[in-house]
């Protein structure tokens, strides 16, 4: 009970960090701090797996790409955290009131229901927790993960595709790029455009 | 260990959604942006994780997983968007880029 209270707090104030922080380098730690408190209460939910999983795909490789693409972007100092916009934080605070007194109050109102399953923890303790979810995964759900792994493989081919563009363009800088966007930049950047972000604080 | 009740992990998972929501509106910068996406996402997942408990049912961790899939995918797709608009435009702010504004 005390290991859910220090660890909901860690996380919470772990998510507004990710928010508030002003270097973007400080909010993707915080999201690691995040990350790896979901994963202490998935185990503490038992789901020992999933916990696994959270920490091997997202503390290891979202943030890792995060912190990356931060050091590849930002060490040029071309991203500056711009200030913070009165109205539209005002906006936010009030909507995000309203979500939360709003799902907080039908999770306090309304009692859990619904169909119960066989997956009782003695079964699981029994059966073997990862067992039982991986012949969950593999019958049940069979077309999913093929659909999920489809889907890996079209974000993957798109990454591609995008990362190459950015070889592209880099090799032939000076000459005519093919890029649609190009046109526009070019077009924009004759009237006023001016980048915001070296000049912002 | 599993005294804990679930009403408080639907509670915790609100909180972390709705920061991140906050997050998505108030911070301009793309990177931060995409950040507080997956903190939603992940308050959904703590959602779903402990609903599956509650109700003695693994579909909530098979769900999990497929969220952590498009997760992943995502991440991988928006940085590299990302990358690609820095090289464009020299700029991450989201109000930079509006040229599908009407």
């Amino acid at each position: 009970m005390v290991l859910f209270w220090v660890v909901a707090a860690v996380a919470v104030l772990a998510a507004g960090g990710v928010v508030l922080n002003r270097n973007a380098i400080y909010s993707a730690l915080s999201l690691l701090v995040n990350f790896t408190m979901l994963a202490v209460l998935y185990l503490l939910l038992n789901a020992q797996f999933i916990a696994m999983v959270q920490v091997i795909v997202y503390a290891g490789a979202v943030v890792v790409l995060f912190v990356f693409v931060e050091m590849l972007l930002g060490a040029t100092g071309r991203i500056q955290v711009t200030g913070w916009l009165t109205p539209r934080l005002i906006v936010a605070a009030v909507a995000g009131f309203l979500l939360l007194s709003t799902v907080g109050s039908v999770v306090y109102e309304s009692a859990i229901g619904g169909m119960r399953g066989n997956a009782t923890p003695e079964m699981l303790a029994q059966a073997g927790q990862v067992q039982v979810l991986g012949i969950t995964l593999y019958t049940d759900y069979l077309l999913a993960v093929q659909l999920a792994g489809v889907l890996m493989l079209v974000g993957l081919v798109g990454a591609l595709q995008l990362g190459q563009q950015w070889q592209r363009g880099r090799t032939s800088q000076t000459t005519k790029s093919t890029l649609p966007l190009r046109s526009t930049e070019s077009a924009s950047a004759g009237t006023s455009h001016t980048p915001v972000s070296e000049s912002g604080g | 260990m599993s005294g804990v009740p679930t009403a408080w992990f639907l509670l915790l998972g609100a909180i972390l959604f709705t920061i991140g929501a906050v997050g998505v509106l108030v911070r301009r910068n793309v990177l931060i942006v995409l950040m507080c996406v997956e903190l939603m996402l992940n308050a959904v997942n703590l959602t779903f994780v402990a609903l599956g408990r509650e109700l003695n049912s693994l579909t909530g961790q098979v769900f999990v997983f497929f969220v952590i899939v498009v997760a992943a995918v995502e991440v991988a797709v928006g940085l590299a968007i990302l990358v690609e608009l820095n090289r464009l435009r020299q700029t991450a702010d989201v109000d930079e880029v509006s040229e599908l504004k009407g």
